[in-house]
C-alpha cells in the first residue's frame, strides 16, 4: 500500500543555512504520524513545503499519488491538507464565530456558496466546534482580542470544520491551557478514528506526541535522525543527544 | 506607427539621437529613484510627492536664474529650499507614518502632492517652463544627430551627484548611521543611534537630492507643476527593477527608461509618452510578480 | 455577517424615511440638485473604492480608471446608436446636425448605462487577473498607474475626441428637466449599490474578503479561492464605479479624459478620502464620508476658490495621519471603549 503522503528527498536551503536536507517522510491513510526534533530542526520549514508555502530545492511530495510540490498553497488545501500555525492565524478583524463561517467546508455542503448566508446547519456545526475548544462563550468577541492559546484553539477549530482529509498540527498544545490539553488530544484521537482523519504533527511536549503518535520521526539540523514508534523513539540513543545536546 | 518605425529604419542615425537623448534624460530619473530607494529602504515610506520635489527644485532654480543667478548657485539653492522642506514634512506629517500601514503613507504623501501641485501652480504660474540655456550643442553625422551641451552637464553632474551620494552613505558617520538603521533599526537604537533623527536626515536627503535633479532638469527639460507623478512612477519602476540599495542596477534602469521613452515617443507620438511610461510600470509589475509567483512567491 | 441585521420596524422607518428624503431633496432643495446627484454618485464610488479597499484590503488608488471607461463608454454608446463617433467629436457635439429626439435621448441612456457598466466591469475582469496578485505598495502603485495611463491613452485617441474631451448628448428640450431625471437615477443607483453590498457582506463571500483583508495566505492555506473572489469583488465594484461614471459624465455633460474621466488627482482620490473619512470596512462609512465630504468640497469651493485643491490635499493628509478609522470607526471605538468599562 502506498502512503498518503510521501515526502521524497525534501531539500530546502535558506542561504546557508540548509532547514531540510533530503528528508524522507510517509504517512499512511488514517495514521497519526508525529513530527519532533530540537528547535531550529526544520519541522516548521517541512510544513511549508508541503503545504506550499515555500518552494522547495529538490525532492518529490506526493498526496494521494499525486505530485505537489509544484501546486500552490490554495490547491493543496483543496486538494484536502489543512495545516495549523506555530504562531496562530486567524482573522483577528472577523468574529470568532466568523472566523469559524468563513473556515467551514465547502465539501460538506452546509454551505454551498459563497453568496448565501451561512444557514443553521453550518451554525450549528460552527458552534459545535468552538463549543468543543471552549471558545463558545467567545463567539462574538473579535478573534483578535483572544489571548495566544484561545486563538491556537480557534485555529484548531477553524481546521476541523474544514474537514481536511489530512491535518498538519504546528505544536498544537503549545501555549494552551493545560486542562484542555487532554480534551484535544482526545479530541484529536476521536477525529482520527472516527472520521478517518489523518494527523501529521509536530509537538515539543514529548508525553503529548508519545500519547498521541502511532509512528514518530526525528528531524536534528535539517536531516533525518531516527524514526519509528515512540518507545523505539523514546529509547534511541542519538534523539536523546540532539535533545540533550541541544538544550 | 509603422511609418515612424520605417523613418528608424531608413534613419539610423535618428535612433542613434534618441538613444542619446533617452540616456542623457535617464541620469535625472536616476538620481530621483535613488533618493526614493534611500527612504523607502530606510524608513519603510514610499515617497509620492517624489516628482513634486523634483519640479519644486526645477522651479526655485528657474526663478533662480531668471533673477540672475547661475547654475553652479541654483542648485544648491534648490537643494537647500527643498532639505528644509523635506525637513518640515517629516516632523509634521512623515514622522507619524513611521511604521504604521503603508496605506496610510502612500495616501498621505499623496495628499503632500497634490497640496504641492496647486501652491506651485499658484507660485510659479502652471505653465510649462525651462531654464534658458546658453550653451548650444553640438553636431554630428551631417548635422543628423545633436547633442545640446546643457544636457550633457545635466547628466554630468546627476551622475557625480549619485556617486557623491553612495560615497556619503558608505563613508561618513551620518551615512553608516543611515545604513544601520535601514538594515536593523532596534540594534542601530540600542547602539545609541537616534532612529528617528535618521529618518528625518534621509528624508530631507531624499528632499534635497530631488531638488537638485529638478534644478538642473530645468536647464534642459521642461518643468510643470502638475507633470511631478511621472517622476515617481518612474522612480518607483526603476526601484521596483533594480531593488533596494543597488546604485548600479539603478542608473542602468534609469538609462534604459529613458531610452525606452525616447523611442516609444518616437515610434507611438509624443501624445503617448507618458502613457508609455505608465503602461511600462504595470508591466514590469506583472511581469516581476508573475515571475515570483512561480517560486510561490508574489510583490508585497 | 457583522453587517447584517435583521428587518426590524424600527430599521424598516429608517430605510423609509431616508428614502423620502432621497426623492424629496432635489424638489426641497432645487438649488443644490447638481450637488445632489454629485452626492449620490460619490456614495457610489466610495461604497465601490470599499468593498475592495477596506472590506478586502486592497487599497487600489487607480478605481478612477472605471469611472472614466463608464464615462466613455455610455457616452460612446449614446452617440453611436445614431451617428458615427468620429464625425460627432470632430464636430465638437454641436451642429444642427448631431440633435437627439426624446426616444433618441432615452434608447442612449437605457442602453449607455449598463453598457457602461459592462465595459467597465470587462476591464476589472481582464486586469484584475493580472494586478490582484501584488499586495502592498505595488498594488497601490500599479494602480495609480493603471488610472493615468488611460486618461493618458484616451487624450491621444482623436475618434473619442482626443485631449479636446468628448461632450454627452445634447438632452433635447421636450424631455423637460433632465437634471432631475439624472438625479433620480443616481439615486436608483445608489440604493442598489448599498443594498447589494450590504447583501455581499452578509454571505460567505463578505466574510472570504474580510479573511482576505486579515491574512490572505491564512485564507488561501484554508482552501478559500481567494483569487477569484478577489476578482469578483473588483468586478462588482468596478460594474457600479461604470454606472456611476455613466451618470456623472452625463451630469457634468462635458468629459475631459485627464480632468475628468480619469482624474486620478481628484475624484480617484476623493473616492478613497471619502471612504477613509467616513470608516474603512464598514458599509455605513462610506456614506456618511461621501455626505461629509460633499458638504466640505462645496464650502472649499466657495470659499477657498484657487485654494479648493490645497485644502482637500491636508484634509487628505489630515485624514491620513490622525484619523485612520474614520467617523464611524471612531463612533465604533469610543462605543466598544464604553463597553470594556462596563465590564470591568
Ligand atoms: N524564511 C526563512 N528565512 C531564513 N531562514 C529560515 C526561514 N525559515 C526558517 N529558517 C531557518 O531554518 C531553520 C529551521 O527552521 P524551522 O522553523 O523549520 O525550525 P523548527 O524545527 O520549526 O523549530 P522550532 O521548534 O523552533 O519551531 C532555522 O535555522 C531557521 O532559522
Ligand atoms: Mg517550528
Amino acid at each position: 500500500m502506498t502512503a498518503m503522503l510521501q515526502v521524497t528527498d525534501v531539500t530546502k536551503a535558506f542561504g546557508g543555512v540548509v532547514a531540510n536536507d533530503a528528508v524522507s517522510i510517509s504517512v499512511p491513510q488514517g495514521a497519526i504520524v508525529g513530527l519532533i526534533g530540537p528547535n531550529g530542526s526544520g519541522k516548521t520549514t517541512l510544513f511549508n513545503a508541503i503545504t506550499g508555502a515555500q518552494a522547495i530545492d529538490a525532492g518529490s511530495i506526493r498526496f494521494e499519488g499525486q505530485e505537489i510540490s509544484r501546486l500552490l498553497t490554495g490547491e493543496i488545501a483543496r486538494a484536502g491538507i489543512i495545516r495549523t500555525y506555530q504562531q496562530p492565524r486567524i482573522y483577528g478583524g472577523l468574529s470568532t464565530r466568523d472566523n469559524m463561517l468563513v473556515s467551514a467546508s465547502i465539501r460538506r455542503g452546509s454551505s454551498p456558496s459563497l453568496f448565501r448566508r451561512a444557514n443553521a446547519k453550518a451554525i450549528a456545526w460552527a458552534d459545535e466546534l468552538l463549543d468543543f475548544v471552549g471558545l463558545i462563550e467567545k463567539r462574538d468577541i473579535l478573534a483578535g482580542d483572544l489571548s495566544f492559546g484561545q486563538q491556537k484553539l480557534l485555529e484548531l477549530a477553524m481546521a476541523l470544520s474544514n474537514e481536511p482529509r489530512m491535518l498538519l498540527l504546528d505544536e498544537p498544545t503549545a501555549g494552551i491551557n493545560p486542562i484542555l490539553i487532554d480534551s484535544v488530544i482526545e479530541r484529536l484521537k476521536v477525529a482520527n478514528s472516527k472520521f478517518g482523519l489523518t494527523l501529521l504533527v509536530i509537538e515539543h511536549n514529548m508525553p503529548v506526541i508519545m500519547d498521541l503518535a502511532q509512528h514518530i520521526y526525528c528531524l536534528a539540523h535539517g536531516s533525518l535522525l531516527a524514526d519509528g514508534t515512540p518507545e523505539a523513539i523514546q529509547n534511541d540513543a542519538n534523539v536523546l543527544d540532539a535533545y540533550l545536546g541541544a538544550a | 506607427m509603422t511609418s515612424n518605425l520605417l523613418i528608424l529604419y531608413e534613419a539610423p542615425a535618428l535612433g542613434l539621437q534618441l538613444a542619446i537623448d533617452g540616456i542623457l534624460i535617464g541620469a535625472v530619473f536616476a538620481l530621483a529613484a535613488y533618493g526614493m530607494a534611500l527612504v523607502w529602504g530606510v524608513t519603510n515610506i514610499i515617497n509620492v510627492a517624489q516628482g513634486e520635489f523634483v519640479m519644486l527644485g526645477g522651479l526655485i532654480s528657474i526663478l533662480g536664474a531668471e533673477h540672475g543667478l547661475p547654475l553652479w548657485l541654483t542648485v544648491p539653492l534648490a537643494a537647500a529650499a527643498l532639505y528644509a522642506l523635506g525637513w518640515l514634512l517629516f516632523y509634521t506629517v512623515i514622522v507619524h507614518l513611521l511604521g504604521r500601514d503603508m496605506f496610510n503613507s502612500v495616501l498621505a504623501t499623496f495628499g503632500i502632492a497634490i497640496v504641492m501641485q496647486q501652491v506651485m501652480a499658484h507660485v510659479f504660474g502652471a505653465a510649462d517652463r525651462i531654464a534658458a540655456s546658453s550653451l548650444g550643442s553640438w553636431f554630428f553625422l551631417d548635422n543628423f544627430v545633436v547633442i545640446s551641451k546643457m544636457k550633457v552637464v545635466v547628466f554630468a553632474a546627476c551622475i557625480g551627484l549619485g556617486l557623491t551620494l553612495a560615497w556619503f552613505l558608505s563613508r561618513s558617520r551620518k551615512g553608516q548611521a543611515i545604513r544601520a538603521v535601514a538594515q536593523k533599526p532596534e540594534a542601530a537604537s540600542i547602539l545609541g543611534i537616534e532612529t528617528r533623527k535618521v529618518y528625518c536626515l534621509t528624508y530631507s536627503l531624499n528632499a534635497a537630492i530631488c531638488g537638485a535633479a529638478g534644478a538642473l532638469a530645468a536647464t534642459a527639460y521642461t518643468i510643470q507643476p502638475y507633470g511631478g507623478l511621472s517622476y515617481t512612477v518612474r522612480s518607483f519602476m526603476i526601484v521596483v527593477v533594480a531593488g533596494l540599495g543597488n546604485l548600479g542596477g539603478v542608473i542602468w534602469a534609469a538609462l534604459g527608461l529613458g531610452v525606452a521613452e525616447n523611442f516609444a515617443g518616437f515610434i507611438l507620438g509624443t501624445q503617448y509618452q507618458i502613457a508609455f511610461v505608465f503602461g511600462l510600470l504595470v508591466a514590469v509589475l506583472v511581469f516581476r510578480n508573475w515571475r515570483l509567483r512561480r517560486q510561490r512567491k508574489h510583490l508585497e | 455577517m457583522a453587517e447584517y441585521r435583521a428587518l426590524t420596524p424600527k430599521r424598516l422607518l429608517l430605510i423609509a424615511s431616508l428614502l423620502a428624503v432621497g426623492v424629496a431633496a432635489p424638489l426641497v432643495l432645487p438649488a443644490y440638485q447638481l450637488q445632489l446627484t454629485e452626492l449620490l454618485l460619490f456614495i457610489v464610488f466610495a461604497l465601490a473604492w470599499d468593498l475592495v479597499g477596506g472590506q478586502m484590503g486592497y487599497n487600489s488608488f487607480g478605481n478612477v480608471l472605471f469611472v472614466g471607461l463608464g464615462m466613455y463608454g455610455a457616452a460612446i454608446v449614446q452617440v453611436g446608436l445614431f451617428y458615427d463617433v468620429g464625425l460627432y467629436n470632430a464636430a465638437r457635439g454641436g451642429g444642427t446636425q448631431f440633435v437627439f429626439d426624446v426616444p433618441q435621448f432615452i434608447t442612449g441612456l437605457a442602453l449607455g448605462i449598463p453598457a457602461a457598466a459592462l465595459i467597465s466591469a470587462f476591464a476589472a475582469w481582464l486586469l484584475g487577473s493580472l494586478v490582484l496578485t501584488m499586495r502592498g505598495h505595488y498594488f497601490a502603485i500599479c494602480t495609480l498607474g493603471l488610472g493615468i495611463a488611460a486618461g493618458q491613452i484616451a487624450a491621444g485617441i482623436p475618434w473619442i475626441g482626443a485631449g479636446s474631451g468628448m461632450l454627452t448628448p445634447n438632452p433635447p428640450e421636450a424631455l423637460g428637466d433632465v437634471a432631475l431625471l439624472l438625479y433620480y437615477l443616481a439615486l436608483g443607483l445608489a440604493i442598489t449599490c448599498a443594498l447589494t453590498f450590504a447583501w455581499l457582506l452578509s454571505t460567505r463571500f463578505g466574510l472570504a474578503l474580510n479573511a482576505i483583508r486579515d491574512d490572505e495566505d491564512k485564507a488561501e492555506a484554508m482552501g478559500l479561492k481567494t483569487h477569484a473572489a478577489k476578482v469578483t469583488a473588483w468586478v462588482i465594484a468596478a460594474g457600479f464605479l461604470g454606472a456611476a461614471g455613466a451618470l456623472y459624465g452625463n451630469v457634468v455633460r462635458f468629459i475631459d479624459p485627464v480632468q475628468t474621466a480619469f482624474a486620478g488627482a481628484t475624484i480617484g482620490v476623493w473616492m478613497i478620502l471619502m471612504a477613509l473619512l467616513g470608516g474603512k470596512g464598514t458599509l455605513a462609512g462610506p456614506i456618511v464620508g461621501a455626505i461629509v465630504f460633499q458638504i466640505m468640497k462645496e464650502l472649499f469651493w466657495t470659499y477657498l476658490l484657487g485654494w479648493q485643491r490645497v485644502a482637500l490635499g491636508l484634509l487628505i493628509i489630515a485624514v491620513a495621519v490622525f484619523f485612520p478609522a474614520g467617523i464611524v470607526g471612531f463612533i465604533r471605538e469610543r462605543g466598544s471603549a464604553k463597553a470594556k468599562e462596563q465590564n470591568q
